[in-house]
């Protein structure tokens, strides 16, 4: 069990896919203006990777190591291919929303990573639960990114309003370059945050 | 011809791939750390963005459309690209060695990226005519090639100054990103399509 929850929760911070692993930012910077598309885009990113961990190590003794890029291409490209239809069926003002970048979570490359690095290697149920933990991880990412810029640039925060009632909303945080700046920062925070977990463990004794 | 000229311009400056709408970032920046590697990429983006959306635009109108297959357009076009430039690449290698030397190692990487997908989809997406579809990917790489070579440039004069430790690295590129966006947001509204 505690083998499992290690899979899982390195996910979260260690091997954070947006900050630490500096993958998949595309999404990260397109679709966060708002806290809901982000999650959105979040949620069905973590269906991927799990659906496609799970498929890759049900198939990976039969997969020959020559052609395996391809087929995990291909399945990547089915699996969110019905989540856009889920997506357009259930909740089309979202599905409208996310637009093209929906389509484009196949070349994530954190999808295929897991794939290659992971799955390919470990059964399958263990291979879903690392998928769910990078899920998890990255829509993490996702929410606090869409979190900071709705609300300093909308004021609002799920669609309720935040700030207090003369609050000029800093439009430039719903932009593009509000986007890539607060990205910067907040990869050093997560830099220092990381030198800060080592350092206390170093001095724990401790080895990694 | 007024129309395509002001498609390109959009495609080059206001609607910058790069910075406008964060396409291809993983590449923007995986390779912009010296401005020659920078150069080569640019071309070879714009190369196969180009190529690509030919391809996947005569494929998308001759047979996902009369077939009803539409659904299918994500899956043909990734299976396309990314065998399409493994040709393109096996191509390069036999017929000329040099340039696969300067461009082998990038059109690999180009294979599965959002940017090369991406503009072939917005073609689809916006029903733009062959011609235009062409005229738009060239614009889209043209873009792509200038922001990489404009941030290669900046991330070189970076390695000079006093950066402070934990934004060394990852965290000053995406900052300096930040500021070039803002720079080009000056081009938004100038062409309205």
């Amino acid at each position: 069990m505690k083998g499992l929850w290690g899979i899982f929760s390195k996910g979260l911070v260690l091997e954070n896919p947006i900050f630490v692993l500096a993958l998949s930012l595309c999404p990260a910077l397109a679709v966060t203006t708002s806290v809901v598309n982000a999650l959105a885009m979040g949620l069905t990113v973590a269906f991927v990777i799990s659906m496609n961990n799970l498929v890759v190590s049900i198939v990976r003794n039969l997969v020959n190591p020559k052609v395996r890029v391809p087929i995990y291409i291909t399945s990547i490209a089915t699996i969110v291919t019905l989540a856009e239809l889920l997506l357009k069926a259930f909740a089309p003002l979202l599905y409208k929303d996310l637009g093209i970048y929906l389509s484009l979570v196949v070349v994530f490359a954190i999808i295929l990573a897991r794939a290659e690095v992971f799955a390919s290697k470990n059964p399958p149920f263990k291979s879903f639960i690392d998928g769910l933990g990078m899920g998890c991880g990255f829509t993490l990412a996702m929410l606090i990114i869409g979190a900071i810029r709705e609300v300093l640039g909308n004021g609002t925060l799920l669609g309720y309003q935040v700030m207090w009632s003369g609050y000029q909303p800093a439009l430039i945080m719903i932009l593009a370059p509000g986007a890539f700046i607060l990205i910067g920062y907040l990869v050093a925070g997560f830099k220092i945050l990381s030198e800060r977990i080592e350092k206390a463990r170093a001095e724990r004794g401790e080895t990694v | 011809m007024m129309d395509y000229f002001l498609l390109f311009m959009g495609a080059v400056v206001v609607n910058n791939f790069v910075l406008t709408r964060f396409l291809g970032l993983c590449i923007f920046f995986g390779v912009s750390k010296n401005l020659s590697a920078s150069g080569g990429m640019g071309m070879a983006v714009t190369a196969v963005i180009t190529l690509s959306s030919m391809f996947a635009w005569l494929v998308y109108n001759y047979i996902l459309l009369p077939l009803n297959l539409t659904f299918l357009t994500t899956i043909v076009f990734v299976l396309l690209i990314a065998s399409f430039v493994q040709l393109l690449e096996m191509i390069v290698k036999k017929y000329t060695p040099n340039l696969h030397k300067m461009w082998g190692i990038y059109l690999l990487l180009i294979a599965t990226n959002c940017v090369v997908l991406g503009v072939p989809l917005i073609n689809v997406e916006s029903h733009f005519s062959f011609g235009k579809s062409l005229v738009n990917a060239v614009g889209s790489g043209v873009g792509f090639a200038m922001a990489i070579v404009l941030m290669a440039s900046c991330r070189e004069k970076l390695r000079l100054a006093d950066v402070p430790k934990s934004l060394d690295g990852l965290g000053i590129a995406f900052i300096v990103a930040g500021c070039l966006a803002l720079a080009f947001f000056g081009f938004s509204g100038m062409i309205t399509m």
